[in-house]
């Protein structure tokens, strides 16, 4: 057999190759001679051959099959063997598999050899891809190496003590006696790897770290050597471009860092090595730069004095402006870290930062956006905020989302005026829409609740807005239900801040419909328009219209949106007369800040108010519909209702509900309107009122008698009283309805409003059903606070069906025993 | 520590892998692949550090050769390229003007010369006398392996 062809022949061979066919072919070819070759177990030629393999191996070709060749390299004893044999075990092996532990007594037998450069080999292979079960093994080994004179050995052992506990750190204890004299060596390699391979000790066990602080002094030590590096001349083995030994200094100020963190008396004594490395350190070349990094790192970390925090920013400050982009990423990523700790200081480089959002590496502007973002305040709000819409017109699309979420929240946080909020939302939607969280459509709708005044303004410039583009669903979105809401502002030409727009009720409604037949509109889009069309029914006259869009959607395939239609379309033929109140404006919207309660408000009137259409009248609450008696009452309009469409949980729902009402203010001055709000002064009570069930488990001591209040056509409403505690103001007023016909009473609604000076509210019913020949009643809870102590007086709206006809009656009343108001 | 270094050529062709930690070859592969085509994506004003996974990606273009390592999050970018830089003077003194021809056909000899630089993703000497010193003695322990054979062959005595 001709004696296989050289490693450096087969490269150039190979290389030849014009294309990827004619390469495979090569390879196959000469994979074939090697398998032979290694069949007829040529120990001459084997290391040529396995060194062919690797190569082709780097090629990406398959070489599993020279593994156990490799092991038979490292056996031999020719040094020759050993050096492309070990290579081939790092390169071939793989520790997932058994074969590698063939190798674990060679490696032993290595360690052992007489010479140095064999016993290397075997360090660094097991220093390099040793597995557990390895370094198990032949822990033992290298902790003897670990103790040998021999600096070349010493550093080597080092390292591989590092892997080893790296790979099984229950074996870190038995290197601790064979670290004592290491950082009293003179040769660097060795200092080098100690250092390494304490940081590795120190960081994994809380215990050593303890150990080296206080019992081996090794802080001085390291102060000691680092001093040393500064202060000493030039020397030629370790300088680089003027520095000596920059690789050392770096993992000794790294293990400082580790050594100072949290512990006073530590950080104490590094600070001045610190301060003279951060002054003395040449910054010219990217080397000094790489220690000022790494100091600034363990100025940051470890408990430093004031001063030289500040002198540890402004390097970074220093860096940001350097021309070199390496050192302005690294900068930027260091002030990301320290921004919350030392804000102050980092902001006097805010224009720099700045600055960076314009760069062309796409790394250093995503930090610059970060750390931008971190630095928003009440005072720059204006300025910082331009800047970053700026960003936001010209960035990646990688970074749109980021950067809008970032400026919703801090307009949220820092807006200067409404006006200016909902100026800067405006501007977000319209140039980055697409890229709007999807999480950002709720919250930007209660924020536009909340700012009352801007109403019309809003709905005015997102009509146009829509008017240009329609492709952003976020913005429709928000679009749409705006203009679901406040439709009328819109056209009856009210806008306060900009010139008012001069639109009708039906290129509004042409709008709307136009989104809901866009091949660009989502089915979430669609579901938001069709409701806003359903919403301004109440709110413009073209009613009509609005009743044939909903029918035809009625039949639409997308079943979310024929579910609206059907129910909308109920709303219109049975329930009309519950439309205007279900479709009112929308109350202020609490964010979800406090517990619980509020989650239920914020799905209530969230940006999908098809919640409430969803649950046809019979057993929604009558609260909002008492506005419809403030009317008669002569109270005011527009006062925001609170819907309690909760029929699930009647009672908690309540108590729910007066956590929300607590926070709200009414508008307008002195209780314009009994409307079924809680007066802002008395929220604690009213909460811990509520907070068990029932509702009302106190027995007023002077027991109230109880009174007929209604009894007309069978329909029976007396009242029953309790006091509620402690607060004597408020009158808990429990009707009991009962029906003497001979039929059920249906769709059972009571309603009732009371005079200014008093202030009601309307718990959900037991049910809407009055059962016939009394067989039942239908309870209801009142709670009247009357802190004037007037006399109390009432109307009461009553509406039900009998016998398939509706009725509907309105009384007062009038006779209430005074100790239920005084 | 450093977690991987690869060299290779503009042309995405492999020049050298060492990895320190225990990745299967499949998953090598596709690290390999993903990584070179980020890299060689990048423009030559950008800087030379990406964040990639959950690693920092530090790399640096000599001649013909990327030169990119991955490092863990604590470790100091900076530095990384300093370490580059070192290993490249290794290898230009040694080779005399190193270029990539002579990392393709000597790749084993890199190999050695990168295992007697950094070992387990750390820096074992930071004195470049001393790993060229060491390489040349391993290589004259090679060179004594392979003369005694052929002077016996040439006496005729093998």
């Amino acid at each position: 057999m001709p004696a296989p062809i050289r490693l450096r022949e087969l490269i150039r061979t190979i290389r030849t190759a014009r294309t990827q066919a004619e390469e495979r072919e090569m390879i196959q070819k000469e994979c074939a001679a090697i398998r032979s070759s290694f069949r007829e177990e040529d120990n001459t030629y084997r290391c040529r051959n396995v060194a062919k393999l690797l190569y082709m191996h780097m090629l990406g070709y398959p070489a599993h099959f020279g593994q156990l060749e490799c092991l038979k390299l490292i056996a031999s004893q020719k040094f020759t063997d050993k050096r492309i044999g070990y290579l081939g075990a790092m390169l071939l092996l793989d520790e997932r598999q058994d074969v590698h532990l063939l190798m674990t007594n060679c490696i032993k037998n290595d360690l052992n050899h007489s010479t140095q450069y064999v016993q290397g080999l075997a360090l660094c292979t097991l220093g390099c891809m040793g597995s557990s079960e390895m370094c198990r093994d032949l822990a033992g080994e290298v902790e003897k190496l670990l103790k040998t004179s021999n600096s070349y050995l010493r550093k080597k052992a080092a390292l591989c003590a590092v892997h080893v506990i790296r790979k099984v750190p229950e074996l870190m204890e038995m290197f601790l006696p064979a670290t004592k004299n290491l950082l009293s060596e003179k040769n660097h390699g060795v200092l080098h790897t100690s250092v390494v391979l304490l940081t590795e000790m120190c960081e994994r066990s809380p215990d050593m770290l303890a150990h080296f602080r206080k019992n081996e002094k090794l802080v001085p030590q390291l102060v000691r050597i680092l001093k040393n590096l500064i202060m000493s001349g030039y020397s030629p083995e370790h300088d680089v471009s003027g520095i000596s030994d920059p690789f050392l200094q770096v993992r000794i100020l790294r293990l400082l860092r580790i050594l100072g963190r949290s512990d006073d008396d530590s950080s104490e004594a590094m600070n001045d090595i610190l301060a003279q490395v951060a002054t003395n350190t040449e910054t010219s070349k990217n080397v000094g730069n790489a220690i000022l990094y790494e100091t600034v790192l363990t100025i940051m970390d470890i408990k430093s004095e004031s001063g030289l925090r500040v002198l540890a920013i402004n390097i970074l400050g220093r860096f940001l402006l350097n021309n070199d982009k390496n050192i302005r990423y690294v900068a930027l990523t260091s002030l990301l870290k320290t921004v919350q700790t030392d804000h102050n200081a980092v902001q006097r480089h805010r224009s720099t930062i700045v600055d960076c959002l314009k760069d062309l590496d796409v790394s250093i502007k995503r930090r610059a956006m970060e750390l931008s973002f971190a630095l928003v305040n009440g005072n720059n709000i204006r300025g910082m905020m331009k800047e970053l819409l700026y960003f936001l017109d010209s960035c990646d699309p990688e970074f749109k989302a980021d950067c809008a979420s970032g400026v919703f929240l801090a307009a949220e946080k820092y807006a200067p005026s409404k006006r200016w909020h909902i100026d800067t939302i405006m501007r977000v939607l319209t140039t980055a829409g697409s890229y709007v969280r999807d999480d950002s459509v709720p919250n930007l709708i209660q924020l536009i609740t909340n700012s009352v005044e801007m109403h019309a303004y809003t709905v005015q410039r997102l009509y146009k807005a829509l008017l240009d583009d329609i492709s952003q669903q976020p913005l429709v979105q928000v679009a749409s239900w705006c203009i679901g809401e406040y439709g009328d502002l819109l056209v009856s030409g009210q806008c306060e801040e900009e010139e008012p727009i001069q639109v009708t009720e039906d290129e509004v409604l042409d709008v709307l419909e136009g989104l809901l037949v866009s091949n660009l509109s989502t089915p979430v889009t669609r579901g938001y328009s069709l409701t806003a069309i359903m919403k301004l029914s109440t709110r413009f006259t073209s009613v009509n219209r609005i009743k044939k869009v909903v029918s035809i959607y009625g039949s639409s395939i997308d079943v979310e949106l024929q579910q609206r239609a059907v129910e909308y379309n109920a709303l219109f033929k049975k329930y009309d007369h519950m439309r205007p109140a279900l479709l009112e404006r929308m109350p202020i919207m609490e964010k979800s800040a406090s517990n619980g309660p509020t989650e239920i408000v914020q799905t209530n009137g969230e940006t999908e108010p098809s919640v409430e259409p969803k649950h046809p009248p019979p057993v929604t609450q009558p609260a909002n519909q008492a506005n419809d008696l403030l009317d008669l009452l002569g109270g005011n309009d527009v006062v925001p209702v609170i819907q309690t469409t909760m029929p699930t949980k009647p009672a908690s729902a309540g108590g729910e509900l007066l956590d929300l009402l607590g926070d709200l203010s009414l508008s307008g001055g002195p209780a314009p309107a009994p409307a079924p709000s809680v007066p802002t002064s008395q929220p604690p009570f009213l909460l811990d009122g509520l907070s068990s069930q029932p509702l009302f488990n106190d027995i007023a001591a002077a027991a109230i008698p109880p009174m007929t209040a209604y009894n007309k056509n069978g329909l029976k409403i007396d009242f029953t009283f309790e006091r509620a505690n402690p607060n004597p103001n408020i009158a808990v007023i429990t009707i009991h309805a009962s029906n003497s016909t001979e039929a059920d009473m249906t769709d059972f609604v009571f309603q009732a409003a009371v005079p200014k000076t008093f202030q009601l509210q309307l718990l959900s019913p037991s049910s809407n059903v009055v059962p016939a020949l009394n067989q039942g009643t239908v309870t209801q809870v009142i709670r009247v606070l009357n802190p004037q102590k007037q006399q109390l007086r009432m109307r009461i709206k009553l509406t039900y069906t009998l016998k398939g006809s509706p009725v509907q009656d309105l009384a007062e009343v009038n006779n209430f025993p005074p100790q239920s108001w005084q | 520590m450093m977690h991987f270094m690869l060299l290779f050529s503009r042309q995405g062709k492999l020049r050298l892998q060492k990895w320190y930690t225990a990745t299967a070859e499949r998953d090598k592969k596709k690290m390999v692949r993903e990584l070179m085509q980020i890299v060689l994506a990048r423009k030559p004003k950008m800087c030379s550090f990406l964040e990639w996974r959950d690693l920092k990606i530090v790399y640096k273009r000599y001649a013909s050769l990327y030169f990119c390592c991955a490092i863990e999050e604590q470790d100091n970018e900076l530095i990384t390229l300093e370490v580059i830089h070192r290993f490249v003077e290794l290898l230009d003194k040694y080779f005399g003007s190193v270029c990539e021809l002579d990392i393709i056909f000597n790749f084993e000899k890199a190999y050695f010369i990168l295992d007697e630089f950094l070992m387990g993703g750390e820096i074992q000497d930071t004195s470049k006398k001393s790993v060229l010193k060491a390489i040349e003695q391993a290589d004259l322990l090679q060179e004594e392996d392979e003369s005694p054979r052929s002077v016996l062959e040439e006496m005729g005595l093998a």
